[in-house]
């Protein structure tokens, strides 16, 4: 008798000590980046490209790496989207309950999202071997765009599976057609769990370092034309980090903490967009 | 107007159908890709020796991939070992014993943990790991280390895995039926031996699951590793060595490996082999799920 509660007593204090412990090396990692990015984040660092060369400047910011992966990232999801909503739409819509197809894609896009992002990032270099393209925005934009491909459908899929039934057929009684029930029907119903989705996977494209090392390249230069490399925030973090000059770490520690924010206001807009709007979505 | 509208709808079927076996068939594609970009290195070296051998000296037209694999596996080794209790705990205590308000308020925390950006993990390992190794773990077993080891590349990792196999164990701990625990704790058992002797011997296949999910995340993770491993192409003999895991093998040589003959080749048959490895983890784990999932139903 004894011996059991012993061990009840033993087992809870392990498993809080685990999650504290987990909690702990989140705070760990937001106020170390926070400690160190914060004195190096001046309003030139963020308003101007690094002057020199990004690994030997010791002058200038990192405006480059802050456009590009906006661009990069953009695009990839625009992209993305037009690539995921239809798939999502054909899954739900248009096919047959319970078909065989739609359930292998399901389960191979599931397994898409396991692949490593360093292994898109060299299957989009052979993509753009095949086609001849150097090192540029273009390349990146396809790299990252089929990383965040199944994050994107997965969670847009769950969103447009949870629309009822009875909503499209009630649209389909009054005349409309399965893409005019899509798109006016079934896109509006699950609006706020796409745009969830849609950040989400933003949010994957714009952290992702090892799919555009090979394909978009890292520059000076805030990127004039799709076919020019770019700058991304965590190459820019990889590559100024390796450096011995303090000054240049600095602008690794700002991109890291500008990154770091970034994904903190996804985070928290995705948690906003799906708590107040779905109180207004027919259920 | 009707047949417009009847065309349009076929048309918009088959674009999307189009789309969707795209999509369904892109891991075949990627894999196809790669295995084309790594014959010619399967041509003139044979695929065993690639594997086996420890020499890597793509100027001299060698490339031993040994211990790189090895390094690989050293790291992920040491992070599942850190990860698997730490998160087994984690996911055990939201699911079964915190309160509502606490499991409301450590879940997105969780979740925030897996969406930072592993270069972000990369410089915390350089900062807070590193010195801790080098100045205070080494010392302590009378050894020198540079603190670049596979120790830092396993704990940096176990870091990123923790979200994974908690969130998967958290679903698969939610599909246990709650009559199963009250029946137990009806016949006088604690909390904990139902925890132990009902939950989690009903969750094992999805809790296996979640370890090897966690597993193949940990396998393929790129730049987080490549930024505390230490890089030596040597195999690591204890868990102070430096290591050179096989993603950090592909990002860190993506400069030179189009002047070297083959070398481009060398590594993409490198990412084939990550895709894989990484697709059999998957791929099994997966359909473990997939039966928990229609078994609630």
């Amino acid at each position: 008798m004894k011996l059991r509660t012993v061990e009840e007593k033993l087992f809870q204090l392990l498993m809080i000590a685990a999650t504290i412990l987990i909690v702990t090396s989140l705070v760990v990692i937001l106020v170390t980046v926070l400690v160190k990015g914060l004195p190096a984040l001046r309003l030139s660092m963020i308003t101007q490209i690094p002057k020199g060369g990004f690994y030997l400047g010791k002058e200038g910011g990192i405006l480059n790496a802050i456009l590009g992966s906006f661009y990069l990232a953009g695009g990839a999801t625009i992209l993305a989207i037009l690539i995921s909503l239809p798939i999502v739409i054909y899954f739900n819509v248009y096919a047959s309950k319970g078909s065989v197809f739609v359930n292998l894609c399901r389960f191979s896009l599931d397994v898409l999202w396991g692949v490593p992002s360093i292994v898109f990032g060299a299957f989009g270099f052979t993509i753009m071997l095949f086609f001849g393209l150097r090192a540029s925005l273009l390349g990146g934009i396809i790299a990252v765009a089929l990383l965040i491909l199944p994050v994107m459908s997965r969670a847009m899929d769950e969103v447009v599976k949870m629309v009822p039934r009875d909503l499209l057929n009630a649209s389909y009684s009054l005349g409309a057609t399965r893409l005019e029930t899509s798109v006016k029907v079934v896109v509006r119903q699950a609006l706020p769990g796409i745009l969830t989705a849609v950040l989400i996977a933003f949010g994957r494209g714009i952290g992702d370092a090892a799919s555009v090392i090979f394909t978009a390249g890292f520059t000076d230069a805030i990127p004039t034309s799709l076919m020019r490399p770019a700058a991304t925030l965590p190459l820019a973090i990889f590559f100024q980090l390796g450096t011995p000059f303090p000054e240049v770490q600095e602008r690794a520690y700002a991109s890291a903490l500008v990154l770091t924010i970034m994904i903190l206001v996804i985070s928290i807009v995705s948690r906003i967009l799906t708590r107040s709007f779905t109180k207004h979505v027919i259920k | 107007m009707h047949l417009i509208r009847g065309l349009q709808d076929k048309l918009a079927r088959i674009s999307m159908l189009a789309l969707a076996l795209f999509a369904g068939l892109l891991v075949f594609l990627m894999a196809f890709g790669l295995f084309l970009r790594s014959r010619p290195i399967l041509d003139s070296i044979p695929l065993m020796e690639l594997l086996l051998s420890s020499s890597w000296h793509p100027l001299k037209g060698e490339f031993g991939l040994f211990p790189f694999l090895t390094g690989t596996v050293w790291v992920t080794g040491v992070s599942i070992v850190i990860a698997v209790p730490f998160s087994l705990l984690c996911a055990m205590y939201l699911a079964e014993y915190a309160p509502v308000s606490i499991r409301e308020w450590v879940k997105p925390l969780v979740d925030l943990l897996a969406g930072i950006p592993s270069v972000v993990y990369g410089i915390c390992g350089v900062l807070i790991i590193i010195p801790l190794i080098k100045d205070h773990l080494a010392p302590l077993f009378g050894s020198f280390s540079t603190g670049y080891s596979v120790l830092a590349g396993g704990v940096v990792l176990a870091v990123m895995v923790f979200p994974i196999i908690i969130h998967v164990c958290l679903e698969v701990f939610a599909s246990v039926p709650y009559e199963v625990r009250e029946a137990s704790l009806a016949l006088g058992a604690t909390r904990w031996q139902t925890t132990k002797k009902v939950v989690l011997r009903k969750a094992m296949p999805g809790i296996l699951a979640a370890f090897v999910l966690g597993l193949s995340r940990a396998f393929g993770e790129t730049m987080a590793v490549l930024m505390v491993a230490g890089n030596v192409a040597r195999v690591p003999r204890s868990l102070l060595d430096p290591a050179y895991p096989l993603p950090a093998l592909i990002a860190n040589n993506y400069g030179e490996m189009m002047s070297v003959p083959l070398y481009d080749s060398a590594l993409l048959l490198a990412s084939l082999l990550l895709l894989v490895v990484v697709l059999f983890f998957n791929v099994l784990s997966r359909l473990v799920l997939i039966r928990i999932e229609r078994g609630i139903q």
